[in-house]
């Protein structure tokens, strides 16, 4: 029998070595916890720009005059209404509409697209998307983790320090959630408007030494490197949905708040039968984000409790640095999801009070 | 070799007692503080409150997890540090000074001699004890 299999590495896992960042393993990957301090990294996202390795995530190159139909079949968004160079949020469902994985999916052009999941999925939903191709359907894909970095960089003064980093033509050209191929040291690259903060920022696909030399530059030019503690806080503050904690196989789309990327208009998809049923019953519980009134920390799986009954439990928590107090997100009866709800949170025996807020908790100043 | 301040007493969970007059100081390491990384929070007993050597005293938070705080000695809490509840960061940057955390009545000062010296509490750290 094959022992476990050790984990993977990120090309940049020497750099992060180097540098003394806090390595633990992470869906199968070594990857660092954190580089200076979590509230330094997260504070320098809010305030100036951070760099993120992100090259555990799953990237799926979809190509072929068939791409656009076997997307449509996969994904709850229908692709065919993406542009050109533009990326758009997107799930994956199975047929009783439980959910798969979240991802993003990026429309380079006509027949060839990006599609980038979550590291803990990777394999699931490549395996999926390739059971869905039918016979005749001229479409390939293609799994490009392997022998790609990909990089993030978050914050205000990520457009200025990435202009001068790679080009001001290719970066201010990128309207929001835009996407363009670019030429990086002699070899293709990719770059998008997007991210998994809250704050403006890219997030850029390219070879090994390309993603080690981009890491070292940016580093070198004084953007901090962040590790995936950071991560977690600003994507909580943003109310961006974990999946796995806040949504997975058990939760439909509606119920976590994002109908927003359901189409059901015309083309079937899988899941669509169930979420339109879903749709019509409607939701027996939704997804709020909730606020501590006092100074404990709400963690994931502490009991919702309203007039001492439990009504749901914590999906997702922490602190938040740039709130002060603990946030997190929790399913409760439609009924309880509104803002200013008061609720008590069974945080191991004490009961911490909080309240329902709108999304986000963070919002990044015009 | 970590260079722990030689007035104080140690517990192989990473919390020291400084002891003056029949009243113990109580604090974790910076040891402790580096592996918790950014703490966020405490929760600790109240002035008034009886604890037992080595029995759970309360926890700390970091932005990743949650640690369990034992106290190096029996007694009674006499004062908590006000400045820990506002500014828990305090412990990180000044564990062994302004980042104390109670004082304790001391029951047994013989109580002292079941804890780790400094020397004995950097040896551990070196070897990796427990760790």
């Amino acid at each position: 029998m094959d022992g476990e299999a050790s984990p993977k590495r990120s090309p940049l896992d020497d750099a992060h070595r180097r540098m003394g960042a806090r390595m633990a393993p992470f869906a199968g990957w070594e990857m660092p916890l954190q580089f200076a301090g979590v509230v330094e990294e997260h504070n320098a996202v809010r305030q100036r720009a951070g760099v993120f390795d992100v090259s555990h995530m799953g990237r799926l190159f979809v190509s072929g005059s068939d791409a656009a139909a076997l997307l449509r079949k996969a994904l709850t968004y229908n692709v065919h209404r993406l542009p050109d160079s533009q990326g758009h949020y997107a799930l994956l469902c199975r047929e009783d509409g439980g959910i798969i994985d979240d991802v993003f999916v990026y429309r380079m052009e006509e027949g060839r697209f990006l599609v980038v999941d979550n590291a803990a999925n990777a394999e699931r939903d490549r395996d999926h998307i390739a059971a869905l191709v039918e016979p005749g359907m001229d479409v390939r894909v293609e799994d490009r983790q392997a022998g790609t970095a990909m990089i993030a960089i978050q914050g205000p003064e990520s457009p200025r320090i990435l202009s001068e980093a790679l080009s001001a033509a290719l970066v201010e050209r990128l309207p929001r959630h835009g996407c363009a191929e670019f030429e990086l040291s002699g070899a293709k690259a990719f770059i998008a408007q997007s991210g998994y903060t809250g704050e403006n920022g890219y997030e850029m696909v390219m070879g090994p030494d390309q993603g080690r030399a981009l890491w070292e530059d940016l580093i070198g030019s004084g953007v901090q490197p962040c590790g995936l503690v950071a991560r977690d806080a600003l994507r909580l503050e943003a109310a961006l949905h974990l999946y796995g904690n806040d949504i997975d196989t058990g939760t439909n789309p509606f119920e976590a708040g994002l109908g927003w990327v359901v189409d059901l208009d015309d083309e079937p998809f899988v899941g669509k039968e169930a979420l339109l049923r879903a749709k019509r019953e409607g939701v027996r519980r939704q997804l709020a984000c909730l606020k501590a009134m006092g100074k404990g920390i709400m963690r994931a799986d502490c009991p919702i409790l309203h007039r001492g009954q439990t009504v749901g439990r914590v999906t997702s928590g922490g602190f938040s640095p740039a709130l002060g107090v603990s946030i997190g997100m929790g399913y409760l009866p439609p009924a309880l999801a509104v803002e200013g709800t008061a609720l008590e949170i069974d945080v191991r025996g004490k009961l911490l009070p909080a309240e329902v807020v709108r999304r986000p908790f963070y919002k990044r100043p015009l | 070799m970590a260079n722990s301040p030689k007035d104080r007493r140690y517990t192989r969970e990473d919390e020291w007692v400084l002891a003056v007059d029949g009243e113990g100081t109580v604090g974790i390491t910076d040891f402790a503080q580096e592996q918790l990384g950014d703490i966020v929070y405490f929760d600790l007993p109240e002035p008034g409150a009886r604890v037992r050597q080595f029995a759970k005293l309360g926890e700390v938070e970091s932005m990743k997890a949650v640690s369990d705080l034992f106290s190096p000695v029996s007694g009674e809490v006499s004062e908590v540090n006000p400045q820990v509840a506002d500014s828990p960061e305090v412990v990180n940057k000044d564990p062994y000074g302004a980042g104390w955390l109670l004082k304790i009545k001391l029951a047994d000062p013989a109580e002292l001699d079941n804890l780790l010296s400094a020397e004995d509490y950097d040896a551990r750290l070196a070897e990796g004890e427990g760790h």
